[in-house]
């Protein structure tokens, strides 16, 4: 399955929230479709993103190296990436890569919007 | 003992290709889901690597990828025509976080790096021509073996 995209904004405590909602799967052929979507996101202005992957199916490296640039995109304007994943079999590579210290990992979007932290 | 061989031009869209194949070869050898998962996030890893490798290297020379097995288990072996592997980066976080976001390539030593972490057996056996990564998964002793299905052994 290919990759899906969509994005919607929703209000949080903290300010507006761009929630980028991400199907499908992520890998070497995939990526360049969200980093592009994160650089857009970026370049228009919204600092503070929430990746929605529930709907993902497949994550490798290279999806994650996506995710890693886009976190170092939004810190240079001091925003914030979270992600919202309970899939185990995608929270596996997040373990093994020692990236669940580095990205807030939520159960849900509406708790990753509310985060204030 | 059941053999499918693949020669991928290297192509990122061929590593999905890659990852349906060995998938289908997995689940007809009666592996479990759980294991059908890590072996498919392991031919990612793994063909990904290699493809970047020859796509920079040895953009005519394919992607070479066999999968066996028996009753004992299964074998997955990715060979790529690039320089020799180098060893993998001990803080994985730290090795993304300094990758430069600048291409689209895997990092051959993140590949590597997260295949080490997944699988128990990952041998990178360095040819004269390039890397072979071979992983194995053993079959539970007692299972049915290859022809049955994951859902027959539960």
């Amino acid at each position: 399955m290919d990759l899906s995209l969509s994005t919607r904004t929703e209000n949080g405590p903290a300010g507006d929230r761009t929630v980028v909602v991400v199907g499908g799967e992520i890998d070497v052929y995939t990526a360049p479709k969200l980093r592009e979507q994160l650089i857009d996101l970026v370049s228009s202005g919204q600092y503070h993103l929430v990746v929605d992957m529930e709907g993902v199916e497949f994550l490798d490296s290279t999806g994650l190296g996506v995710l890693v640039g886009g976190l170092k995109r939004v810190r240079a304007h001091e925003g914030s990436l979270r992600l919202v994943c309970t899939q185990e079999r995608i929270l596996k590579i997040f373990r093994i890569t020692g990236l669940t210290k580095v990205f807030p990992i939520h159960t849900s979007v509406d708790e990753a919007v509310a985060a204030t932290d | 003992m059941a053999l499918v061989e693949l020669l991928l031009s290297p192509l990122p869209s061929h590593v999905r290709t890659a990852r349906l194949v060995v998938l289908a070869a997995a689940r007809r050898a009666g592996l479990d889901d759980g294991l059908v998962d890590e072996i498919r996030l392991a031919v990612s890893e793994a063909t990904s690597r290699a493809v970047a490798l020859n796509a920079r290297h040895a953009a005519e020379v394919p992607v070479r990828i066999r999968v066996t097995d028996d009753p004992t288990g299964l074998t997955l072996a990715v060979t790529d025509a690039g320089p020799a592997a180098g060893p993998a980066p001990r803080d994985l976080s730290a090795g993304l976080l300094a990758d430069s976001d600048g291409d689209d390539d895997a990092d051959p030593d993140i590949a590597l790096a997260v295949l080490s972490g997944l699988v128990d057996e990952v041998d990178v056996e360095l040819g004269t021509a390039g890397t072979t990564v071979t992983m194995r998964w053993p079959l539970p002793p007692g299972s049915s073996g290859p022809g049955t299905t994951a859902a027959a052994q539960s």
